[in-house]
């Protein structure tokens, strides 16, 4: 694989007394979309957290585009230009929809054109533009979370669990947004528990189990291979 | 494709509920609490030029607790410290102002309301540099090692504040100091038969001021959108590229200034300054900051009015009450809404 965005190499993440992260060695591809598989508590979303600098990395390399990220502070590696849609979704609750994504816009004002983009993604988003994001639905707060974290290009994304908790309805709006990011070269790492999901918007897969990555390559292989994906997640399912 | 298509989340246009008049008005009701408090004195008190001076004293009362409560219930959301050396800014400031304007008697005893509001606002300035110095320093040495554990913060506050009590004692002495009003600002004025303090006016006019543009730097600027943000989930707003550390300590020293600036208000409105009053106040302030909703600056002011009203009106009418009459509020509200009037939701 030639010249990734962002390379890990040996990264161990404690929190508290627990060992989480055993030593991941993960590889993200330019302009691409690579999923981070892995049954719940593999750590998954402990690795998101290290790379983002919330948690930190007890030993390791963190490389974002050639440059060392382990150590620095979460709005430094924010601002070498990782964008962040937490599993929980973050939004500010107080804030108004536009006011979270003025906040997420770092270098001035909301860039028009980005603007018309998430909007048109994301109808919901105008319509309650000028209210208090804690009065959105579960779905409208997740589309939110992706259109903040998209309202200016980055150079990655890192998204958790897009999917978690919503309807197949909103999760084929998320994936249609999120499918016209990847046409733009967005280069993402996404966590997600959702195959079907993970299958159609992924080029790469990466699977974890107990803080290590067990498995990498290419989605297209893992979606044919039942036998892998049963080994890998003890996923059972039908291939379409 | 189509079939996609149909398949995406439709468009959520918000249906509106026909909510009953009360369920309409429920969302506002702190905000008539003030207005029904004044409605209540009126019906309380018989006289009415009584219930007009014991209003515009309750209104400046309660703008001057906010001034120092402000920065207090805003460091208290952002990064959950409980701060009980606040008292120590209002002191502080309090006998910076009153040197200042102890210096300044040529233009304090000048019968020039011009001169008059220069020297009130350089003693102003003065103790809002010093407090706010001493609230920088005090963040470093004395709250940042103990982020994360309130019992600590507690007893390390605490004894901060009674340091700077004693350092009151070795700069000025032991003694209080007595602070007669600029010229212009003593005496009163006639309305509607009711004798209205020159200085409580001002004092609500610059309270007033001050939650104006406090609210508009909070609703209107970016540092304020940061700062709303941070107290609801710091993190993010760190994930998001900003230092929340410096907003901290920017809000810190900001809160410490106001205080400061409370503190020269408050003296001039006694009259007489002492070392521990910043910590007599601080009874009156933590009531505000709990009722209003930890964080919330729209609550804190309601709160100080509603306090300062509560206190003027009861100690009219039922001395003996005054001083549990606060609490009593406090029981109230919290019954009420046991999170305080308008708290801010955390992500934690």
């Amino acid at each position: 694989m030639s010249d990734p965005i962002l390379t890990l190499r040996g990264v161990k993440t404690d929190i508290a007394q627990y060992h989480i992260l055993h030593g991941v060695d993960l590889d993200v591809p330019r302009g691409q979309v690579t999923m981070l598989l892995g049954r719940n508590g593999a750590g998954k979303t402990t690795t998101l957290r290290t790379i983002m600098g919330l948690w930190r990395a007890r030993e390791g390399s963190i490389t974002l585009d050639g440059t060392e990220i382990s150590g620095r502070t979460p709005p430094q590696i924010a601002r070498a230009g990782i964008g962040f849609v937490p599993e929980d979704m973050g939004i500010f609750a107080d804030l108004t929809v536009e006011e979270n994504l003025i906040l997420a816009a770092l270098s001035g004002p909301l860039p028009e054109d980005r603007k018309d983009w998430v909007l048109a993604a994301f109808p919901a988003l105008r319509t309650f533009w000028k209210m208090p994001a804690g009065n959105l639905s579960g779905g409208q707060k997740q589309m939110l979370a992706i259109a903040r974290a998209v309202i200016e290009p980055r150079q990655l994304y890192l998204i958790d669990e897009p999917s978690k908790g919503l309807a197949p309805a909103i999760v084929a709006t998320m994936a249609r947004a999120l499918r016209d990011l990847k046409r733009e070269g967005a280069s993402i790492l996404m966590v997600e528990q959702n195959f079907s999901l993970a299958r159609a918007l992924g080029d790469h897969a990466a699977v974890m189990d107990d803080g290590r990555i067990v498995w990498a390559g290419a989605m297209a292989e893992l979606a044919t291979d039942t036998a892998l994906q049963e080994r890998l997640m003890g996923l059972k399912m039908e291939v379409a | 494709m189509t079939r996609a298509a149909t398949n995406l989340a439709p468009e959520h246009a918000p249906k509106m509920a026909r909510l009953s008049l009360a369920a309409r008005l429920e969302p506002w009701a702190p905000l008539m609490l003030v207005p029904a408090l004044i409605l209540a004195g009126w019906l309380s008190i018989a006289s009415p030029s009584s219930w007009l001076t014991l209003t515009v004293s309750g209104l400046a009362m309660g703008m001057m607790i906010f001034v120092i409560a402000s920065g207090m219930t805003l460091v208290f959301g952002l990064m959950d410290v409980i701060n009980f050396g606040h008292g120590a800014f209002v002191s502080f400031g309090a006998f910076v102002g009153v040197s200042v304007l102890l210096v300044l008697t040529g233009m304090t005893g000048a019968p020039s309301l011009v001169l008059n509001l220069l020297a009130v606002g350089l003693a102003i300035l003065a103790a809002m540099a010093v407090t706010g110095a001493m609230g920088f320093a005090f963040e470093r040495v004395i709250v940042r090692p103990v982020y994360g554990s309130h019992l600590k913060q507690i007893l390390v506050t605490m004894g901060g504040l009674i340091v700077a009590e004693q350092l009151i004692h070795v700069i000025w002495g032991g003694e209080e100091i007595f602070i007669g009003r600029p010229e212009m600002l003593k005496g009163s004025i006639t309305l509607f038969g009711a004798t209205l303090e020159k200085y409580r006016l001002v004092a609500v006019g610059l309270g007033l001021v001050l939650f104006l543009a406090m609210r508009a730097v909070l609703r209107g600027t970016k540092l304020g959108l940061i700062v709303r943000a941070g107290v609801e989930n710091p993190d993010m707003v760190q994930a998001m590229g900003y230092h929340i550390r410096r907003v901290f300590v920017l809000v810190f020293v900001a809160g410490s200034a106001l205080a400061g600036l409370g503190g020269v208000m408050w003296a001039l409105y006694q009259e007489m300054i002492t070392a521990h009053m910043g910590m007599e106040i601080m009874i009156l302030v933590f009531i505000v900051v709990i009722i209003g909703g930890l964080g919330s600056v729209e609550g804190c002011f309601i709160g100080a009015l509603l306090v300062g009203l509560m206190q003027n009106y009861t100690a009219f009418l039922e001395p003996k009450l005054a001083l549990i009459s606060n609490i009593a509020l406090m029981v109230a509200v919290l019954m009420w809404r046991p999170q305080g009037m308008m708290p801010v939701i955390k992500a934690k």
